[in-house]
Protein backbone atom coordinates (compact mmCIF):
# COMPACT_ATOMS: atom_id res chain seq x y z
CA UNK A 1 0.00 0.00 0.00
CA UNK A 2 1.19 3.32 -0.85
CA UNK A 3 1.88 5.97 1.98
CA UNK A 4 0.60 8.89 -0.60
CA UNK A 5 -2.95 6.98 0.06
CA UNK A 6 -2.84 8.03 3.70
CA UNK A 7 -1.50 11.26 3.16
CA UNK A 8 -3.45 13.02 0.35
CA UNK A 9 -6.52 11.56 2.20
CA UNK A 10 -5.36 13.58 5.42
CA UNK A 11 -4.52 16.48 3.07
CA UNK A 12 -8.37 16.02 1.13
CA UNK A 13 -9.90 15.83 5.06
CA UNK A 14 -7.63 19.02 5.90
CA UNK A 15 -8.69 21.04 3.42
CA UNK A 16 -12.73 20.41 3.69
CA UNK A 17 -11.93 21.33 7.31
CA UNK A 18 -10.05 24.73 6.62
CA UNK A 19 -12.74 25.47 3.89
CA UNK A 20 -15.12 24.69 6.72
CA UNK A 21 -14.03 27.46 9.27
CA UNK A 22 -13.71 30.16 6.55
CA UNK A 23 -17.07 29.80 5.01
CA UNK A 24 -19.36 28.50 7.81
CA UNK A 25 -21.32 30.86 9.91
CA UNK A 26 -22.41 29.10 12.80
CA UNK A 27 -20.26 28.86 15.29
CA UNK A 28 -20.96 24.99 16.47
CA UNK A 29 -20.72 24.22 12.34
CA UNK A 30 -16.85 25.90 12.53
CA UNK A 31 -16.08 23.80 15.27
CA UNK A 32 -17.23 20.98 13.79
CA UNK A 33 -14.45 21.80 10.68
CA UNK A 34 -11.95 22.01 13.42
CA UNK A 35 -12.40 18.16 14.41
CA UNK A 36 -12.06 17.62 10.55
CA UNK A 37 -8.46 18.88 10.57
CA UNK A 38 -7.78 17.12 13.87
CA UNK A 39 -9.00 14.12 12.54
CA UNK A 40 -7.05 14.59 9.70
CA UNK A 41 -3.79 15.79 11.67
CA UNK A 42 -4.49 12.31 13.58
CA UNK A 43 -4.79 9.92 10.36
CA UNK A 44 -1.07 11.33 9.56
CA UNK A 45 0.43 10.18 12.65
CA UNK A 46 -1.15 6.85 12.33
CA UNK A 47 0.00 6.62 8.54
CA UNK A 48 3.93 7.80 9.54
CA UNK A 49 4.16 5.56 12.66
CA UNK A 50 3.39 2.42 10.48
CA UNK A 51 6.01 4.12 8.01
CA UNK A 52 8.44 4.21 10.05
CA UNK A 53 7.99 1.33 11.70
CA UNK A 54 7.61 3.46 15.45
CA UNK A 55 4.77 3.47 18.23
CA UNK A 56 5.35 7.60 18.75
CA UNK A 57 2.89 8.37 16.14
CA UNK A 58 -0.09 6.48 17.92
CA UNK A 59 0.47 7.77 21.82
CA UNK A 60 0.55 11.14 19.76
CA UNK A 61 -2.85 10.38 17.75
CA UNK A 62 -4.37 9.70 21.67
CA UNK A 63 -2.77 12.84 23.19
CA UNK A 64 -4.55 14.91 19.51
CA UNK A 65 -7.66 12.64 20.75
CA UNK A 66 -7.87 13.90 24.65
CA UNK A 67 -6.92 17.86 23.83
CA UNK A 68 -9.63 17.56 20.91
CA UNK A 69 -12.40 16.05 23.69
CA UNK A 70 -11.30 18.80 26.13
CA UNK A 71 -11.50 21.75 23.52
CA UNK A 72 -14.50 20.29 22.15
CA UNK A 73 -15.73 20.75 25.81
CA UNK A 74 -15.11 24.17 26.48
CA UNK A 75 -15.91 25.23 22.68
CA UNK A 76 -19.36 24.02 23.31
CA UNK A 77 -19.30 25.74 26.65
CA UNK A 78 -18.68 29.11 25.28
CA UNK A 79 -20.83 29.08 22.34
CA UNK A 80 -23.98 28.24 24.85
CA UNK A 81 -22.81 31.51 27.05
CA UNK A 82 -22.57 33.18 23.50
CA UNK A 83 -26.13 32.42 22.71
CA UNK A 84 -27.57 32.41 26.48
CA UNK A 85 -26.24 36.49 26.19
CA UNK A 86 -26.96 37.25 22.85
CA UNK A 87 -29.63 34.75 21.27
CA UNK A 88 -27.57 34.16 18.17
CA UNK A 89 -24.39 32.21 17.48
CA UNK A 90 -23.76 33.64 14.13
CA UNK A 91 -19.35 34.56 14.55
CA UNK A 92 -19.75 37.90 11.80
CA UNK A 93 -22.22 39.67 14.68
CA UNK A 94 -19.00 38.60 17.71
CA UNK A 95 -17.33 42.31 16.90
CA UNK A 96 -17.36 44.13 20.30
CA UNK A 97 -13.85 44.29 20.02
CA UNK A 98 -13.01 45.49 16.58
CA UNK A 99 -11.17 48.25 16.65
CA UNK B 1 -5.87 10.80 -7.77
CA UNK B 2 -6.66 7.86 -5.67
CA UNK B 3 -7.71 5.49 -8.63
CA UNK B 4 -4.17 6.51 -9.97
CA UNK B 5 -2.46 5.79 -6.87
CA UNK B 6 -4.83 2.20 -6.66
CA UNK B 7 -3.85 1.20 -10.43
CA UNK B 8 0.13 1.73 -10.39
CA UNK B 9 0.18 -0.14 -6.71
CA UNK B 10 -0.44 -4.10 -6.54
CA UNK B 11 1.13 -4.57 -2.96
CA UNK B 12 -2.01 -5.43 -1.23
CA UNK B 13 -4.57 -5.62 -3.61
CA UNK B 14 -7.65 -5.63 -0.21
CA UNK B 15 -6.02 -3.59 1.13
CA UNK B 16 -6.34 -0.61 -1.08
CA UNK B 17 -9.77 -1.86 -2.54
CA UNK B 18 -11.21 -1.26 1.02
CA UNK B 19 -8.70 2.12 1.50
CA UNK B 20 -10.29 3.52 -1.44
CA UNK B 21 -14.13 2.76 -0.67
CA UNK B 22 -13.97 4.09 2.97
CA UNK B 23 -12.13 6.79 2.00
CA UNK B 24 -14.74 7.81 -0.99
CA UNK B 25 -17.09 7.68 1.78
CA UNK B 26 -15.38 10.30 3.91
CA UNK B 27 -14.65 12.37 1.47
CA UNK B 28 -18.26 12.76 0.50
CA UNK B 29 -19.48 12.92 3.84
CA UNK B 30 -16.89 15.57 5.34
CA UNK B 31 -18.26 17.90 2.08
CA UNK B 32 -21.41 17.32 3.22
CA UNK B 33 -20.59 18.41 6.43
CA UNK B 34 -19.02 22.00 5.49
CA UNK B 35 -21.86 22.43 2.75
CA UNK B 36 -25.62 20.92 3.99
CA UNK B 37 -27.79 23.58 5.39
CA UNK B 38 -29.12 21.29 8.43
CA UNK B 39 -27.05 22.01 11.65
CA UNK B 40 -28.21 18.17 12.64
CA UNK B 41 -27.77 16.34 9.42
CA UNK B 42 -24.45 18.17 9.73
CA UNK B 43 -23.51 16.53 13.14
CA UNK B 44 -24.29 13.14 11.51
CA UNK B 45 -22.26 13.72 8.38
CA UNK B 46 -19.58 13.92 11.11
CA UNK B 47 -20.14 10.67 12.69
CA UNK B 48 -19.77 9.30 9.25
CA UNK B 49 -16.64 10.89 8.67
CA UNK B 50 -15.26 9.89 12.27
CA UNK B 51 -16.43 5.89 11.85
CA UNK B 52 -14.51 6.33 8.69
CA UNK B 53 -11.11 7.47 10.03
CA UNK B 54 -11.42 4.83 12.83
CA UNK B 55 -12.00 1.88 9.72
CA UNK B 56 -8.66 3.82 8.48
CA UNK B 57 -6.73 2.98 11.71
CA UNK B 58 -7.94 -0.34 11.40
CA UNK B 59 -6.68 -0.75 8.20
CA UNK B 60 -3.14 1.08 9.28
CA UNK B 61 -3.09 -1.83 12.06
CA UNK B 62 -3.85 0.85 14.80
CA UNK B 63 -6.33 -0.89 16.83
CA UNK B 64 -6.31 0.84 20.16
CA UNK B 65 -6.43 4.33 18.16
CA UNK B 66 -9.59 3.09 16.65
CA UNK B 67 -11.45 2.10 19.38
CA UNK B 68 -10.69 4.94 21.13
CA UNK B 69 -11.76 7.29 18.03
CA UNK B 70 -15.14 5.38 18.34
CA UNK B 71 -15.41 5.88 22.08
CA UNK B 72 -14.11 9.52 22.37
CA UNK B 73 -15.53 11.36 19.29
CA UNK B 74 -18.45 8.89 18.27
CA UNK B 75 -19.75 8.36 21.84
CA UNK B 76 -18.60 11.40 23.51
CA UNK B 77 -18.35 14.36 21.35
CA UNK B 78 -20.80 13.93 19.15
CA UNK B 79 -23.73 13.57 22.03
CA UNK B 80 -22.02 16.99 23.03
CA UNK B 81 -22.12 18.79 20.03
CA UNK B 82 -26.32 17.14 19.51
CA UNK B 83 -26.53 19.07 22.84
CA UNK B 84 -24.52 22.25 21.56
CA UNK B 85 -26.88 22.02 18.89
CA UNK B 86 -30.14 21.22 20.46
CA UNK B 87 -29.45 23.95 23.11
CA UNK B 88 -28.73 26.87 20.63
CA UNK B 89 -31.34 26.68 17.92
CA UNK B 90 -35.14 26.62 18.31
CA UNK B 91 -35.90 25.06 15.06
CA UNK B 92 -35.47 21.73 13.38
CA UNK B 93 -34.93 21.34 9.72
CA UNK B 94 -32.82 23.35 7.07
CA UNK B 95 -31.82 26.84 7.85
CA UNK B 96 -30.15 30.11 6.01
CA UNK B 97 -27.60 31.62 7.23
CA UNK B 98 -25.51 29.34 8.01
CA UNK B 99 -22.36 30.39 5.80
CA UNK B 100 -20.54 33.65 5.91
CA UNK B 101 -21.04 36.16 3.19
CA UNK B 102 -17.77 35.77 1.41
CA UNK B 103 -17.57 32.02 1.81
CA UNK B 104 -16.93 31.74 -1.40
CA UNK B 105 -13.22 33.21 -0.49
CA UNK B 106 -12.79 29.44 0.90
CA UNK B 107 -13.20 27.70 -2.12
CA UNK B 108 -9.93 29.01 -3.80
CA UNK B 109 -8.05 29.14 -0.60
CA UNK B 110 -9.14 25.46 0.23
CA UNK B 111 -7.77 23.94 -3.61
CA UNK B 112 -4.62 26.68 -3.25
CA UNK B 113 -4.15 24.64 0.16
CA UNK B 114 -4.43 21.30 -1.62
CA UNK B 115 -2.46 21.62 -4.37
CA UNK B 116 0.47 23.01 -2.19
CA UNK B 117 0.20 19.77 -0.18
CA UNK B 118 -0.10 17.03 -3.12
CA UNK B 119 2.49 18.25 -4.37
CA UNK B 120 4.55 17.97 -1.67
CA UNK B 121 3.34 14.72 -0.13
CA UNK B 122 3.61 13.08 -4.11
CA UNK B 123 7.09 14.80 -4.10
CA UNK B 124 8.22 13.64 -1.26
CA UNK B 125 6.66 9.95 -0.59
CA UNK B 126 4.97 9.42 -4.26
CA UNK B 127 6.78 5.83 -4.43
CA UNK B 128 6.98 4.94 -0.47
CA UNK B 129 5.02 1.82 -0.12
CA UNK B 130 3.75 1.12 3.58
CA UNK B 131 5.32 -2.27 5.37
CA UNK B 132 3.14 -4.79 5.16
CA UNK B 133 4.14 -6.66 8.32
CA UNK B 134 5.61 -4.78 10.96
CA UNK B 135 6.60 -4.62 14.54
CA UNK B 136 4.21 -1.56 15.25
CA UNK B 137 0.85 -3.93 13.80
CA UNK B 138 0.26 -6.98 16.19
CA UNK B 139 1.19 -5.81 19.28
CA UNK B 140 -0.04 -1.97 19.03
CA UNK B 141 -1.27 -1.91 22.10
CA UNK B 142 1.14 -3.08 24.40
CA UNK B 143 3.85 -0.83 22.85
CA UNK B 144 1.60 2.43 23.48
CA UNK B 145 1.44 0.99 27.16
CA UNK B 146 4.98 0.94 27.59
CA UNK B 147 5.53 4.10 25.37
CA UNK B 148 2.75 5.80 27.21
CA UNK B 149 3.82 4.79 30.98
CA UNK B 150 7.42 5.11 30.73
CA UNK B 151 8.72 7.83 28.69
CA UNK B 152 5.65 10.24 28.13
CA UNK B 153 4.33 10.10 31.66
CA UNK B 154 4.72 13.46 32.26
CA UNK B 155 2.63 14.33 29.34
CA UNK B 156 0.31 11.53 29.65
CA UNK B 157 0.15 13.12 33.46
CA UNK B 158 -0.24 16.71 31.97
CA UNK B 159 -3.21 15.62 30.02
CA UNK B 160 -4.80 14.69 32.57
CA UNK B 161 -5.00 18.27 34.20
CA UNK B 162 -6.24 19.89 31.42
CA UNK B 163 -8.79 17.34 30.82
CA UNK B 164 -9.87 18.09 34.89
CA UNK B 165 -9.43 21.80 33.70
CA UNK B 166 -11.13 21.83 30.50
CA UNK B 167 -14.22 20.09 32.80
CA UNK B 168 -14.03 22.30 35.36
CA UNK B 169 -13.91 25.39 32.95
CA UNK B 170 -16.92 24.14 30.87
CA UNK B 171 -18.85 23.81 33.81
CA UNK B 172 -18.62 26.78 34.71
CA UNK B 173 -18.85 28.59 31.65
CA UNK B 174 -22.04 27.11 31.27
CA UNK B 175 -23.40 27.55 34.51
CA UNK B 176 -26.80 29.54 34.89
CA UNK B 177 -25.77 31.84 37.33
Amino acid sequence: MLAANFLLLAAVLFCIGVFGVIARRNAVLVLMSIELILNAVNLNFVAFAIMNDNIDGHVFALFVIAIAAAEVGVGLAMVLMIYRNRRSIALDELSEMKG
Amino acid sequence: MTAFLLAVDDVNVAQNVAFGIIAAVMIFAALNVVTTKNVVHAALWLVTVLAGVAAQYILAAAEFVAVSQVMVYIGAVMVLFLFGIMLTRAQIGSEEGLNNKGWALGIPVALLLFGLMAFSILDTYGDDTLPARTDVGGFATEGIADQVLSPYLVPFIAVSFVLLAAAIGAIVLARKD
